[in-house]
């Protein structure tokens, strides 16, 4: 028992840092991708090629005053930063990263917790992102974090239903919610489900996107209309906090799409966490060059795509992978 | 284990009865509504204690994650209820206090009579969405079609009142 | 159970974390406040009236809208898992349920409920 308890304490330490880590480095990835693509260099003093940007980035936060207007409701406006962080951070307790192994004679699984409902459990837990963003909006008295707040929650709980419906397409074809069981019937590169949904692996890039409220689905942000939305009163560690949390629902989305629809750490001869992280860093950079391609859509139009367009389709992509399971 | 379950299920039922508590009492209904998401959220706990993951699952995605919010909503869209103080009681105290005593009795007493209680669901098996989404489609399929009508009636009722309200 | 266990530590693990830095903040940050910097943002002018308005009365529509489709989603779950095991019989349920609810959206957008203005 005791010995279960230190391994798994270990893997949770192990998965914490190298989240966190990752989130550091997504920045670091995002500022010098976004700058190649507007033929700028992005980071380069700190350190060699600027890898060491996001560790300055870090300590200047930490070493920054931590402002609190003085009509926020103080013990929400601490709460939400937190809030906002812990579900994004929860989702990679399901993700496998590795095959099992042996390491000085223990059996270690590659995933933390092999949750029989593993993908329903990312898909509640995904829907607990709203309240770190809701608690945000309604503590800070800002006119800007109100409105942020609220367009940030309509935004991701219109497209919630096509997230989930998009997942559906997948379990149809895998009959499992085990994230272990959907790595291990997609060994072998033909055997990925991304050849036979490739519809619903659009319709989940796409739902994805706008839950994690990044461009062109970035209106909570949007800077010109709403000054920083929802934080826009949060400074210092609070701030980043947030911050944090976007990157790591980033990487959640990356992490869950690879283990869906790529096969998650299935690949030949390299091992099978470097193929992990091969295939998450591929996706994050679709983020990035989204990012770098696409307009900001307005309000009316995001709310008018997520319920007129990518919720009919997902629902039709649902019955035609049904229906085509059953020939 | 079981030892390790029930210190649980103590930790999560006094979690759900304080907030539940709060719930009733605060005077400001934003943090009510807060403390109902935490009670809602606790009772998940339990229903994962019970091997019920699927169910514990539901309740986090509807009640939590939809349900809640629809409420953090309607408590937004009311305006000057935010940030005022409200009354939590009337005058019906003696009433109320009446009834949820006769209430609490009967239940005690309806709860006492029970024997073998079956608190462990180990019936249930390990893949409990697998059972469940069998059993909706056979034995309970009629059930599960009605569903959809209720969902349908709730959502042109939704409809029809919010037109009335903009005219 | 166990696998919630470590469920649980994770949580346990991931809001230490954070208290760490928030203290580890506290402790080195400067801490210097006066009337003018603990104003609310509002393009450098005094905040002017209540924060707490009033907003367009669409989003509690979406709200609603969004917590029926939640269910329905939520029943497809256990269909999709069992389905491999069920048939046509099970396609068809399924079919008709989808059918009843896309009447549903079909009389919110017909009724103007999913135009945002």
């Amino acid at each position: 028992m005791l010995e279960m308890v230190l391994i798994t304490l270990i893997k949770v330490l192990v998965v914490v840092v190298a989240v966190l880590t990752g989130c550091a480095y997504s920045t670091y990835m995002e500022r010098k991708v976004l700058g190649r693509l507007q033929n700028r260099i992005g980071p380069s003093y700190a350190g060699p090629f600027g890898l060491l940007q996001p560790l300055a980035d870090g300590l200047k936060l930490i070493f920054k005053e931590d402002i609190v207007p003085s009509n926020v409701e103080r013990i929400t406006f601490a709460l939400a930063p937190m809030i906002a962080f812990i579900p994004a951070l929860l989702s990679f307790a399901v993700i496998p990263f590795s095959s099992d192994f042996e390491l000085f004679g223990y059996h270690i699984t590659g995933m933390l917790s092999d949750l029989n409902i593993g993908i329903l459990f990312i898909f509640a837990v995904t829907s607990l992102g709203v309240y770190g963003i809701v608690l945000a909006g309604w503590s800070s008295g800002s006119k800007y974090s109100l409105l942020g707040g609220l367009r940030a929650t309509a935004q991701m709980i219109s497209y919630e239903v096509a997230y989930g419906l998009s997942i559906i397409g997948v379990i149809l074809i895998a009959n499992t919610l085990s994230m272990r069981e959907l790595v291990a019937i997609q060994e072998g590169i033909t055997n990925w489900i991304i050849w036979k949904q490739p519809f619903g692996f659009l319709l989940y890039i796409t739902a994805a996107i706008a839950e994690t409220n990044r461009a062109p689905f970035d209106l909570p942000e949007a800077e010109s209309e709403l000054v920083a939305g929802y934080h826009t009163e949060y400074s210092s560690m609070r701030f980043s906090m947030f911050f944090i949390g976007e990157y790591a629902n980033m990487l959640a989305v990356a992490s869950v799409g690879t283990t869906l629809f790529f096969g998650g750490w299935n690949g030949p001869f390299l091992p099978p966490v470097l193929w992990f992280v091969i295939k998450v860093v591929a996706f994050m950079f679709c983020y990035i060059w989204l990012r770098a391609t696409f307009p900001r859509l307005r309000y009316d139009q995001l709310m008018n795509f997520g319920w007129k367009v990518l919720f009919p389709l997902a629902l039709l992509n649902t019955m035609v992978t049904a229906a085509w399971v059953m020939l | 284990m079981e030892h390790q379950i029930s210190s649980a299920f103590w930790v999560l039922s006094f979690v759900i009865l304080t907030s539940a508590i709060l719930l009733v009492s605060l005077k400001n209904v934003f943090h009510c509504a807060l403390f109902m998401v935490l009670c809602l959220f606790s009772v998940a706990g339990i229903f994962i204690l019970l091997d019920a993951e699927f169910l514990a699952a539901a309740q986090v995605l509807i009640y939590v994650g939809a349900v809640s919010i629809l409420m953090i909503f309607a408590i937004m869209l009311t305006n000057n209820l935010t940030n005022r103080v409200i009354k939590q009681t009337n005058e019906n105290g003696l009433v109320s206090l009446f009834v949820c005593l006769s209430f609490a009795v009967g239940a005690i007493m309806l709860i006492s009579k029970t024997h073998s209680w079956n608190y462990r669901a180990n019936e249930l098996g390990h893949d409990n969405s697998l059972i469940l989404g069998k059993y909706l489609m056979t034995e309970f399929m009629l059930p599960f079609e009605v569903i959809s009508v209720l969902l349908l009636a709730a959502m042109i009722g939704a409809i029809a009142l919010a037109r009335k309200e903009r005219s | 159970m166990s696998e919630y266990l470590s469920i649980l530590i994770f949580i346990l693990i991931g809001t230490g974390i954070v208290l760490f830095t928030f203290l580890l903040s506290r402790l080195i940050r400067p801490h210097n406040p006066y009337h003018a910097k603990n104003l609310n943002y509002e393009c450098a002018e005094e905040p002017v009236g209540n924060s707490w308005f009033q907003f367009n009365n669409r989003f509690y529509i979406f709200a609603l809208i969004f917590v029926i489709f939640d269910v329905e989603v939520i029943f497809l779950f256990p269909w999709a898992v069992a389905f491999g095991q069920l048939g046509l019989f099970a396609l068809v349920e399924m079919v008709i349920f989808i059918l009843i609810l896309f009447f549903g959206i079909f009389y919110a957008w017909k009724k103007g409920a999913l135009k945002w203005v």
